[in-house]
């Protein structure tokens, strides 16, 4: 199944667009996008550390994706 | 009354604690941000904030379903800017009354400090030599 990742700040900046289409097997889990996207895109690894939202909520790592899902990557916050 | 609202146009601190004002408060606590003229130093130009809306306002409706939980408040306030903030601008308000201050101070403290870990809003400094995701680094 083909994903899209919505990338935001420096994210954004790393992956040249504000959106990115990743291929992942079936049942893939934010764990498998994860190491999928670093090894495309290395300078995501080099981040202090950055979360994943799926549908609008931070997702664990065991998260199971659907191609319909909305997947957002979301590096170190600092609104205020 | 809460209110929860993330724009591109200036903050109105005024308007904020006017809206949280009510015969029923016995006091109102604001936290106004602003932008700094240095970090570590530096000399900063300005600052660009830039949100994933639809997801920074539903945590920030969280953060405020849970400070209306922990402590007895009557209005909220939660205002929040993106885009381009010269130094001296605001890019966040806060105001919560309370019959008592201490509820009222320990509501805005929670809701300054989970916005800045949890809303995914992120800030970027301009400098005269360079530009910096804050926080994206080790």
């Amino acid at each position: 199944m083909d994903i899209n990742i919505l990338g935001f700040g420096i994210a954004r900046e790393i992956f040249g667009s504000g959106q990115v289409s990743l291929p992942l097997g079936n049942a893939a889990t934010v764990a498998d996008m994860r190491s999928a996207l670093e090894k495309q895109y290395p300078r995501l690894g080099q981040l202090a550390t950055y979360m994943v939202a799926v549908n609008n909520e931070y997702a664990a790592n065991t998260r199971t994706l659907q191609p319909t899902d909305e997947i957002a990557i979301i590096p170190p916050v600092s609104g205020g | 009354m809460t209110d929860i609202r993330l724009t591109n146009d200036p903050l109105d601190i005024n308007a904020c604690i006017s809206a949280v004002m009510t015969p029923q408060a016995g006091g109102i606590d604001v936290f106004i941000g602003t932008v700094r003229d240095h970090t570590k130093g530096k000399t900063v130009l300005w600052l660009e904030f830039e949100a994933y809306e639809s997801m920074a306002i539903m945590e920030m409706q969280k953060i405020v379903a849970s400070a209306t939980e922990q402590w007895p408040l009557h209005r909220l306030v939660l205002h929040h800017r993106t885009g381009r903030l010269e130094v001296g601008e605001v890019p966040v308000v806060i105001a919560v009354s309370a019959a008592h201050r201490d509820a009222a101070f320990a509501a805005c403290l929670y809701i300054i400090d989970t916005l800045k870990q949890t809303v995914p809003i992120w800030k970027k400094e301009f400098f005269e030599d360079g530009e910096v995701w804050v926080a994206a680094h080790p």
